[in-house]
């Protein structure tokens, strides 16, 4: 399974589990939506996500699955399959951004494009050492679709995001704790214990004092949101994507994200 | 040979398990340490806490050798 949760009193915790580093496509996108309309939102004071696979947090959106939806069919035709998806996908991460509750993400190892949007949802993200987090986008044609520009943006400076973007480079566990984008490090393996301390906090607390606190803290960036989604669509409908993702699945080159 | 390799050696002697006297100036990282995609993405974030450094992915291009990454650290520190 991708995707299977626990719940422990008020603390509810989701593990990522899609071999061979949790890409998000339909599957994926399912599952983040049942675990949503399953989740009991007023008896929950916190939610874990964590991976548990080797490899780390999220490789990112499923590329391959992606390459082979628009190779199935003829150029601009696929437009209506793309907007559904990121529409889908706008509202699981949207909704994970605004629960009542605390979100913890817990990253290790590798945390890149659509991965890394996933983690920006939380409100408190636990990095261990081995985390490297990427925004690779540019280098397929296209910008960050899942809504990780305004998120990127809520967090860290605009100067860390362009570097970011622009240059499609990664950044280690240090770099982002000191660019603000993570609050705690650990040591490898440590990082679920660390969330679940984080959660624990989060049951003693007043519910609606700490609802009201995370909305008044983190706003949805509604606006820019829209905005990154109307870009993305239309970078996406452009061959340069068909042609780099051809590159890559193709690619048997051990960092084929480098540009 | 450099401080840098050296150090690069060592660490990855010390990570992977492979004894360091086997480790060239001239040998295939990857190759030679038997890593995947993943393991070269830690291995970049350990290489830049062991040196304190930051190295962007795209100086990395074409970087295969133990001597070569050296160089590239040694460019960033």
């Amino acid at each position: 399974m991708p995707l299977s949760w626990t719940r422990n009193g008020e603390v509810v915790e989701l593990a990522l589990g899609r071999e061979p580093c949790n890409e998000i496509g339909l599957e994926m996108l399912g599952e983040l939506e049942r675990f949503l309309g399953e989740l009991d939102v007023e008896n929950t004071a916190a939610l874990v996500i964590h991976s548990t696979v080797r490899g780390g947090f999220s490789a990112g959106a499923n590329l391959r699955e992606l390459y082979e939806g628009l190779v199935s069919r003829p150029v601009g035709e696929q437009a209506p399959e793309i907007a559904d998806f990121i529409d889908r996908i706008h509202v699981v991460m949207d909704t994970l951004d605004m629960l009542p509750m605390t979100t913890i993400g817990v990253v290790h190892g590798v945390c890149f494009g659509g991965g890394f949007e996933l983690a920006l949802t939380c409100d408190v993200l636990v990095a261990e050492r081995s985390a490297r987090f990427c925004f690779p986008e540019l280098r397929l044609g296209i910008l960050p679709g899942f809504g990780g520009i305004p998120r990127l943006r809520r967090d860290v400076s605009n100067a860390v995001v362009r570097d970011l973007l622009l240059t499609g480079r990664s950044i280690n566990a240090k770099k982002a704790i000191a660019c603000g984008l993570v609050s705690q490090m650990v040591a490898p393996g440590e990082g679920l214990t660390a969330a679940r301390a984080v959660a624990t906090q989060a049951t003693k607390f007043d519910r609606d004092a700490l609802a009201t606190t995370k909305r008044f803290m983190k706003p949805l960036p509604r606006a820019d949101l829209d905005l990154e989604k109307q870009h993305f669509l239309r970078l996406a409908a452009k061959p340069a994507l068909r042609e780099a993702l051809h590159k890559f699945v193709n690619s048997d080159d051990l960092r084929p994200y480098l540009p | 040979m450099s401080n840098s390799l050296e150090r690069l050696i060592q660490l990855s002697s010390r990570r992977y398990g492979v004894e360091a006297t086997t480790l060239k100036s001239e040998d295939d990282v990857f190759e030679k340490l038997g890593i995947d995609s993943f393991q070269a993405v830690e291995l970049m974030s350990e290489l830049e806490m062991e040196f304190d450094i930051e190295i962007p992915d795209y100086e990395l291009q074409g970087v295969r050798t133990f001597g070569q990454l050296a160089a590239a650290i040694d460019k960033r520190r």
